[in-house]
């Protein structure tokens, strides 16, 4: 059985659970929690942009520079169709 | 003879994130054929009843979306005459030698138009070694694939200023426009050009960012091939955007979904003949969700928002 961790978004307060081997989008899209804007799935539209305020995620796709940065990366913006959780984590919604 | 002097979008080079992914989406899943790998990467393909060398090319790269799209004229005299013809409406015209960048293909023309995206005018390419029959053919020579995806049929593109990239495919490249779609104060909110009897080979939309697309438009036989597309779809755990479906505007029969680069892909068979004299149809703003999704009447966000 995969692991699976907590996941918050701070906006709201609310939370959901993600499985250490499914994409954060998927499980906010299931749990139908926090903003669930989604397009592509792909890394390319930018559309889940948000921002990790704390836990650590793995990458399964590439992210578009259009969309993310790597300064922003660095600052913890991701695309949440990019990414697995490693832990609990946090995230914030970003300004349209 | 040509029925217009612009033949056919017939090349198109876009961005892809993961290459190996997406390229498997390409050949096994819509079916496309690989033709060759250029020296820097880059993959060419083509749909099994094409005839020129390719029809797309991916790039890895940093972002997806759309490099180019390129246009087969029907003569080196159209050709030039189309290069002057740019250069005169007021675009700076560049020269891509024969054989280089895209193998196969001759001299390509680029500009980049109104909307900020960059077309490109050839009228030479080689024949594809994998190509329909010639000689008492049969329907195929090898199997489709897949999607079973006949060829490379249209896309939609996004930017500012499309009544200017109107008038140009208008006035240049020689083409019509079967169907518009105006706002209330009457201004140009989409319009649909073609240069040959297809409802569309390409369409734009009025958006503030340039150089966007979005959607690449494949070619299905008919609306059985659009189900056993909707079906890989879900088989192969694609992104559906929305589909099957049918366009009011073209007639089109369809099915839009996101390949695995985040590109936005439609199958499409059916539409109406157009025909260069008939009357153009008009859509109101208040009128496109059925114009566009005739079922349901209504636009669902994702669609008019999200372009790469």
């Amino acid at each position: 059985m995969a692991k699976a961790y907590k996941i918050t978004v701070a906006n709201t307060g609310q939370s959901f659970m993600c499985s250490q081997d499914e994409v954060l989008l998927s499980a906010m899209k299931r749990a139908r929690c926090g903003p669930i804007h989604y397009g592509c799935f792909g890394g390319g539209c930018g559309v889940c942009k948000m921002k990790i305020i704390s836990g650590d995620v793995k990458f399964v796709k590439r992210m578009s520079r259009e969309h993310v940065t790597l300064e922003e990366e660095q600052r913890g913006y991701v695309l949440i169709c990019c990414v697995k959780p490693l832990s609990e984590v946090t995230l914030v919604e970003c300004k349209k | 003879m040509a029925i217009n002097k612009t033949i056919r979008p017939g090349l198109i080079q876009l961005r892809v994130l993961d290459l190996d992914k997406t390229l498997d989406f390409y050949k096994n899943i819509l079916g496309l054929d690989e033709v060759c790998r250029t020296s820097d990467g880059r993959v060419c393909l083509k749909a099994y009843d094409e005839f020129d060398h390719h029809s797309v090319t991916l790039k890895l790269a940093d972002t997806a979306g759309l490099d180019y799209v390129a246009f087969k004229v029907d003569g080196p005299e159209t050709l030039e005459n189309m290069k002057a013809a740019t250069e005169a409406f007021g675009y700076a015209v560049d020269e891509v030698a024969p054989n280089t960048d895209q193998p196969g293909f001759g001299k390509r023309y680029g500009f980049t138009i109104a909307t900020g995206h960059r077309f490109e005018l050839y009228c030479d390419v080689d024949l594809s070694a994998k190509h329909p029959g010639l000689k008492n053919p049969d329907i195929w020579e090898e199997e489709p694939r897949g999607m079973r995806a006949t060829r490379l049929d249209h896309f939609l593109l996004y930017g500012p200023n499309i009544a200017e990239s109107e008038r140009f495919c208008q006035e240049v490249l020689g083409m019509f426009v079967p169907e518009v779609c105006n706002t209330e104060d009457g201004s140009r909110m989409a319009t649909w050009i073609t240069g040959n009897n297809k409802p569309h080979d390409l369409a734009f939309v009025e958006y503030p960012q340039a150089g966007k697309i979005h959607h690449v438009g494949f070619y299905l036989n008919d609306w059985s091939a659009v189900g056993n597309a909707a079906d890989l779809i879900a088989i192969n755990r694609l992104k559906l955007d929305i589909g099957p479906t049918r366009h009011a505007i073209t007639r089109g029969l369809s099915i839009y979904f996101w390949e695995p680069s985040g590109n936005r892909i439609e199958v499409y068979a059916g539409g109406y003949t157009a025909y260069p004299d008939n009357p153009q149809r008009v859509w109101d703003a208040s009128e496109l969700g059925r114009g566009l999704f005739y079922y349901s009447g209504e636009v669902i966000p994702s669609f008019l928002e999200i372009v790469t």
